[in-house]
């Protein structure tokens, strides 16, 4: 039912859907039968003159029945949903696969930092590409996140890859996700972190491998020489004597 | 109070001040459980008015990004922040629990059980204290310098514990020294609870012959305390770190921002089941009374409600599956919190088997009760999306969560205090509330709530995040579509609130001018209709009432009457 709002662009994006759906199944029919029952019963025995009600006291084992019968089917339909939960929060939260490219995330109040690890696929070196509040992927690529936060609690969410993922100061966290859709979508913070908690927005580009490889060449800090010139002041004006 | 010869039941006698009793002394620092029953429902219903225009003003806002709501102005992200957040602190600490633990357990317990006050007079006033005084160090926290605090009632560090990050360095540790204050007042008030219920008990009335309101109070006030004193313990790390510049919750220093989470866990779980279980007795109590019906399966009900209890607390970690615990303890803490819905349920089917073969009459108190029964199983259900984690990593602090606990805590909070307020006013005030626009009120809560909620399943559903002010820098989700919903549901709020005005003004006309009520108008059986309308100080008179049997002797086959007050004798039959 999700796809109906947006759309799935990771891997594990239809797994959630179809648990998703499965609850609603399952959920959708005892309400709806619980509801449908209340009402018929509310209507059936509603007051009419000169008749008394019944004198029942839901002790006797018939009367019990009545009642648990329906709750260990309510248990089965428990067991299926827990059966399947199991099998998705293994593939996205536990499994880590091998992946291809890395990305580190990094949340402070109110930004999202995001280094790619550039042509090589290495963090930390010269080629990473480092962006503010823009996220540029590779199509049908396997990620590995790290997520830290620089001060407060944040949680790196991305909707249309159905993830979510609180970022916690003073840990790194891993992840994974292999986006399977190119465009454009809305990153969100989904942890309340103080006065711009609501204007941290950020973009993920998927792109496809064509574009992401002219991507990376044009965006490789060796090749952006006005940045480097400006890299170069900066760490200039850091050696300068703090005059402040 | 001159009518009243103090009935003794091994308590010690507190209006020994004799029948000249000041407005001062008798309102404000009595010790009679009524009095102070009504002090807690009226604070109460003066709070909820207030975290009712916070809502108002930030629902205005998330419709009408940026324009300036009447009565308030232009809202700043500080201070939507901080109305969200005191909204929520507001509702759940000073508006579920005084009303419905405090004002009702006050109220109901000495009167269902038959006896002449609380236990401990003096500690009860003594817990109200407490909690006015909690209340106002709250309202005065909204205006220290740099306003409120805004960092979400759950009040996760290190945002707020450090006036850094958060920007209140007032409003954040007045936030929390009032918090601690309120769980105070009511450990105080809890104590009395248990104690009463135990000890205090009319001749003859059994642990099976007390009325399922009162257990479920006893039951939520032991939960509270076994709960709350990891939250208290936490409260204290945290006003350190905030003052002193500890660093429990500060990575920096050696602390787990983390920990915090499960110290208010631990105690936020069992909460929600702390002021819902007192709801469902109210309900219990006007169900049986206007279908005419015994309660269908009171032991099994009793045991349901002790097994969640239990339960409670083992499910707190479903607040935390994307918090950066270990992901292998969500499979407990899933399986943990889907196996809850058992004894929710249990309950539920056992209203309903309390209908079948009923009489129903659908008067005010009825109608909220079973509105109740309804709107709860849609708080209830939609719990297994949330609770079941590989969709929590997609809905977690969505709206879908919002929607979610609203559909929990509105017929919890609202629902279930307007159907007590019904069904008890006559008891309280010796008049009746009127009928007619007690059902427009009914009608005007119940539709407009489904109205603003149901619309916000849908936006979380679409991956809309909580606690947002303003979906304008989202292009995903500031679409036309979705700002329509916004709107309607915000709407939906403001008939709401309307329609809360002929309940207000019903609910002060009937305290002079409504009909005068005998000491039993719904015919029911509990002890509290032995009593006259409203009862005097000291309750029962002389004579305190004696039980022979159950709470919930409706219809009895060969008796005249369909109904059978505990205090008759068996030769009245």
């Amino acid at each position: 039912m999700l796809e109906y709002f947006l759309p799935r662009a990771s891997s594990f994006a239809g797994s959630i859907d179809h648990l998703f759906d499965l609850i609603t199944y399952l959920v959708m029919f005892w309400f709806l039968l619980v509801m449908a029952f209340f009402f018929y019963v509310v209507f059936r025995f509603r007051a009419k003159p000169g008749q008394k009600a019944q004198y029942i006291t839901g002790e006797t084992h018939k009367q019990k029945q009545a009642v648990e019968i329906p709750h260990y089917l309510i248990l089965i339909c428990d067991l299926a949903i827990l059966f399947y939960t199991f099998k998705v929060w293994h593939e996205v939260k536990i499994d880590m696969p091998e992946y291809d490219e890395q990305v580190r995330v990094i949340a402070q109040q109110w930004a999202w930092t995001f280094e790619h690890a550039g042509a090589d696929g290495v963090l930390d070196t010269e080629d990473d590409i480092v962006l503010i509040n823009e996220l540029v992927l590779k199509k049908d690529t396997q990620y590995k996140y790290e997520l830290q936060a620089l001060d407060v609690m944040h949680s790196f969410s991305i909707p249309v890859f159905r993830l979510k993922q609180d970022a916690v100061p003073g840990r790194k966290i891993y992840g994974h996700f292999k986006p399977i859709l190119e465009g454009e979508w809305d990153v969100q913070c989904a942890e309340m972190c103080g006065y711009g908690h609501g204007f941290m927005p950020a973009r993920v580009q998927i792109k496809s491998s064509d574009e992401y490889a002219a991507w990376i060449a044009e965006n490789t800090p060796a090749n952006l020489k006005q940045d480097a010139a400006y890299a170069n002041t900066e760490s200039k004006l850091k050696e300068a004597p703090n005059n402040g | 109070m001159a009518d009243t010869a103090t009935a003794t039941a091994g308590v010690d006698h507190h209006d020994d001040h004799g029948h000249h009793e000041s407005f001062w002394s008798k309102y404000c620092f009595s010790t009679d459980h009524k009095i102070i029953g009504f002090q807690y429902l009226f604070t109460g219903m003066a709070m909820g008015l207030i975290g009712g225009f916070f809502s108002y003003v930030f629902r205005m806002h998330l419709a009408f990004p940026g324009s300036s709501i009447p009565f308030f102005g232009v809202v700043s992200p500080a201070a939507y922040n901080s109305l969200v957040t005191n909204h929520g602190t507001i509702m759940i600490f000073w508006v579920a629990m005084p009303v419905l633990i405090a004002a009702l357990g006050n109220f109901l317990i000495p009167l269902m059980i038959g006896c002449d006050d609380m236990v401990f007079p003096k500690i009860n006033r003594l817990s109200y204290q407490i909690f006015l005084i909690s209340a106002i160090v709250l309202i005065a926290s909204f205006f220290v310098p740099q306003g409120g605090f805004g960092g979400a009632w759950t009040a996760y560090p290190p945002l707020s514990a450090e006036s850094q990050y958060n920007g209140t360095p007032f409003g954040a540790p007045m936030w929390l020294i009032a918090v601690t204050l309120e769980i105070v007042a009511f450990l105080l008030g809890g104590i009395n609870f248990v104690t009463t219920v135990m000890n205090a008990r009319a001749k003859g009335m059994k642990l099976y012959d007390i009325p399922m309101v009162v257990w479920m109070i006893v039951i939520a006030s032991i939960l509270f305390m076994a709960s709350v004193g990891p939250l208290v313990a936490g409260a204290v790390m945290l006003l350190f770190d905030q003052t002193l510049g500890t660093g429990f919750f500060d990575p920096a220093a050696g602390g787990d921002p983390v920990l915090w989470q499960h110290l208010f866990w631990f105690f936020g779980h069992p909460e929600v089941y702390v002021v819902l279980l007192p709801a469902m007795g109210v309900v219990i109590e006007i169900i049986c009374t206007f279908s005419r019906k015994k309660l269908f399966g009171y032991r099994m009900i009793l045991y349901s409600s002790i097994g969640l209890g239990i339960l409670s607390f083992f499910v707190w970690a479903h607040h935390q599956f994307i918090s950066g615990v270990d992901p292998r303890a969500t499979y407990l803490f899933t399986t943990t919190t889907l196996l809850i819905s058992i004894p929710v349920a249990i309950m539920l089917f056992a209203m309903i088997g309390t209908l079948w073969g009923g009489s129903i009459r659908f008067t005010t108190p009825m109608l909220f009760a079973l509105s109740f029964i309804a709107e709860f199983l849609i708080g209830g259900v939609t719990g297994i999306w949330l609770g079941s984690s590989g969709t929590d990593i997609y809905l977690h602090d969505t709206y879908f969560v919002l929607a979610h606990f609203h559909y929990t805590f509105v017929p919890i909070a609202i629902i279930g205090t307007f159907a007590a307020i019904y069904y008890w006013f006559p008891k309280m005030f010796g008049r009746q509330l009127n009928e007619f626009w007690g059902k427009i009120h009914f009608w005007g809560t119940v539709i407009p709530f489904n109205g603003i909620f149901l619309p916000l399943f849908v936006l979380g559903a679409a991956g809309q995040h909580r606690r947002i002010a303003g979906f304008t820098a989202y292009p995903d989700l500031y679409t036309e579509n979705f700002q329509d919903l916004r709107v309607f549901a915000t709407g939906s709020l403001i008939v709401l609130i309307l329609f809360q005005i002929p309940f207000f003004i019903n609910f002060i006309v009937s305290l002079k001018r409504g009909k005068k009520a005998g000491p039993n108008p719904w015919k029911a059986n509990t002890l509290e209709w032995v009593a006259p309308s409203p009862p005097p100080h000291g309750n029962f008179g002389d004579n305190l009432p004696e039980v022979y049997r159950g709470p919930y002797e409706f219809s009895v086959e060969g008796r005249e009457d369909d109904y059978w007050p505990q205090n008759l004798p068996e030769a009245s039959k």
